[in-house]
């Protein structure tokens, strides 16, 4: 894989690179905003997103390096088992269509920009807010480092990362390159650059895809060779295989549930969601967010073409860029992995401002600087989503890079330990917030040690993200055991401290915030005030 | 319709049932990993497990967009009942 530099495929990739650069930068001035040190302008847009912005937006983070890199990487090494990805997107939408409506409306009437936000408001306990910030912000780390591992797979294809015996500085210098631009534009410009970026990345991925999937099966000798290649590659290795068996099912279910009830926890997401114009927006986009589904699962496909062409890496997670580079023409190589480069790109950058916000909003206006200014306010956030991504690469330089999918599937084990205080307090106030505290802390230990137990040949600890469900005896994701055991711990504690009569803490919302939309009575459209009011 | 209130304002109605069982649907397909693990019937080559969860993705776009409809109007009665017979 490091046979020299590819000198036209840089060269292509530099180009879009800077042009990318250049545009973040210049998205400051886009849909310029009236007041642009307010957190609610920096961090969402303004709030004034529309059905395409918003999909764009939304595709922008949903599917990123883990689609392109870590599930082909996944099919490539494991087979079947990566396609797990395809129904977990699926399930994604009704999910969509089910509670977040309900969200954008109770945010908009009351001036949330975070789910902590909504937490505190609806069971008025700073506690379980404080603990879904933390739980956001450390599960976006993980997630933000699986877009630099598909970075630097780039870069190393193209013979820019130097090999195993090349120093440690040498090797990740174009990790810290990428890292620097990141961060530095998204400095500048907050949400607007991923937004307007994201319509470049979202066109050249579709044009690779396009072409990948046209030109590579027909050059390869059609599906039927595709397969019958990639079975005998898991026949010989004993691993692996064209469909999952018996045993594998559970953990094929579990794995596809629950990053789907994971995937709008975490807070990248619902800042897309805020930042649309109206409820009506998210519904609508549900109906046309599936396309990329569609083209997830073509991408995945591109796992068992790369054993096909007969692309040996070690490295699963060069597969596709490595494939790629075998079969395009150089400047067109060059294109992909522009592509590959930028939907790393932007999906970090929105990844980086949410959990900032999360900060912020949360954390340092709670609990340390409760009369913060909306210019400090807007500061500290800038400087955190610095932070957030130092924390993600030093999670790229200690966990093992060759099964990155891992590193989403860890991020969701933590964030679905939200799901019972938010989705539950969109639909009911009988949760306990004590309750949904407890049942939050028992899900983080029993997840953190039951991830941290599992071991590989090339890793002792958090080698994996599926273990044994007790009770049952299958494998499972780790995730959805752990976030069993959170609601059954809150539903027990919740009878017990309701007949204890403990204080139930105040709820500022209402029923019919719940429903509220755009134009009716409460419900601002831009609340750019948001940072001092609150 | 305004004669009688009580059966449409219900929070249970034939159309909010319909509405759930397209947003369930997926769930059942998808999560039933047993009803598609296999390799036949092939299409273009491609084993039946990998082109039948392709084809949910539309399927599934299929049954969203009916909820959404179906949501839409069963909102825009119940407004048009309110406005029309304020009590």
């Amino acid at each position: 894989m490091n046979d020299g530099v590819n000198g036209v495929a840089l060269g292509v990739f530099i180009f879009f690179f800077l042009a990318v650069t250049v545009m973040g930068f210049l998205a400051a001035r886009w849909r310029k905003a009236e007041n642009e040190h307010s957190l609610d302008e920096w961090g969402l847009g303004g709030r004034s997103f529309g059905t395409w912005v918003t999909w764009f937006l939304l595709g922008g983070d949903l599917y990123t390096a883990y689609t392109f890199v870590a599930v082909p990487a996944a099919i490539y090494a494991a087979g079947a088992a990566g396609f797990f990805a395809v129904p977990y997107t699926i399930l994604v939408y009704p999910l969509i269509f089910t509670f977040l409506p309900r969200l954008w409306s109770v945010s908009h009437k009351h001036g949330y920009v975070t789910t902590s936000d909504f937490v505190r408001g609806r069971f008025g306990s700073k506690g379980l807010s404080l603990a879904v910030a933390l739980t956001g912000i450390l599960a976006t780390m993980p997630y933000i480092a699986l877009q630099l591992v598909g970075i630097q797979a780039v870069l190393d294809v193209m013979g820019v990362g130097g090999g195993e015996n090349t120093n440690w500085f040498i090797k990740d210098l174009p990790l810290l390159i990428a890292f620097g631009v990141l961060a530095a534009y998204t400095y500048s410009s907050g949400l607007r650059a991923p937004a307007l970026i994201a319509f470049v990345k979202d066109t050249l991925i579709y044009i690779v895809i396009a072409v990948a999937i046209i030109y590579i099966p027909i050059k390869l000798g059609g599906f039927d060779e595709i397969f019958a290649s990639a079975d005998k590659k898991y026949t010989e290795a004993g691993a692996g295989g064209l469909i999952p068996p018996a045993a594998a099912q559970w953990g094929y279910a579990t794995l596809a549930f629950g990053s789907a009830l994971a995937l709008f926890m975490y807070p990248h997401s619902i800042t897309a969601t805020l930042s649309s114009r109206s409820r009506e927006v998210i519904r609508r986009n549900t109906t046309i967010l599936p396309l990329y589904s569609l083209m997830l699962g073509l991408l995945a496909l591109l796992g068992f073409m790369a054993i096909a062409a007969g692309v040996l890496v070690t490295n699963p997670q060069l597969a596709i860029p490595q494939l790629f580079e075998d079969m395009f023409p150089d400047w067109f190589a060059g294109v992909a992995f522009a592509a590959i480069g930028i939907g790393a790109l932007v999906p970090a950058a929105i990844m980086s401002i949410a959990a900032a916000n999360l900060f912020t909003r949360n954390i340092y206006k709670d609990f340390i600087k409760p009369d913060a200014t909306p210019a400090q306010e807007t500061k500290v956030s800038k400087l955190v989503s610095l932070l957030v991504k130092v924390g993600a690469l030093i999670f790229v330089l200690t966990m093992d890079k060759t099964v990155a999918i891992n590193f989403q599937l860890l991020g969701g084990i933590w964030i679905l330990q939200t799901f019972p205080a938010l989705v539950g307090g969109l639909f009911t106030r009988w949760f306990h917030r004590w309750a949904l505290l407890a049942g939050w802390a028992v899900g983080m230990v029993y997840g953190t040690i039951a991830a941290y137990n599992v071991s590989t040949p090339t890793q002792k600890h958090f080698g994996g993200s599926s273990a044994e469900i007790p009770g049952i005896g299958e494998i499972g994701y780790i995730g959805l055991t752990a976030f069993v055991l959170n609601v059954v711990v809150t539903v027990v504690l919740t009878f017990i401290l309701k007949a204890a009569k403990a204080p139930e803490g105040v709820d500022e919302t209402s029923p019919e915030d719940y429903t509220a939309d755009a134009g009716d009575p409460g419900v601002k459209q831009e609340l750019p005030k948001v940072g001092a009011g609150h | 319709m305004s004669d009688a209130p009580e059966v449409n304002r219900g929070v249970v109605t034939p159309v909010r049932v319909v509405i759930a069982l397209c947003l369930i649907a997926p769930f059942v397909a998808m999560l039933w990993v047993g009803s598609y693990a296999k390799t036949d019937p092939e299409l273009a080559g491609i084993p039946f497990f990998y082109w039948y969860q392709m084809l949910w993705v539309l399927i599934s776009t299929l049954l969203t967009m009916v909820a959404y409809k179906l949501w839409q109007r069963d909102q825009r009665a119940r407004a048009s009942q309110k406005g029309g017979a304020p009590e």
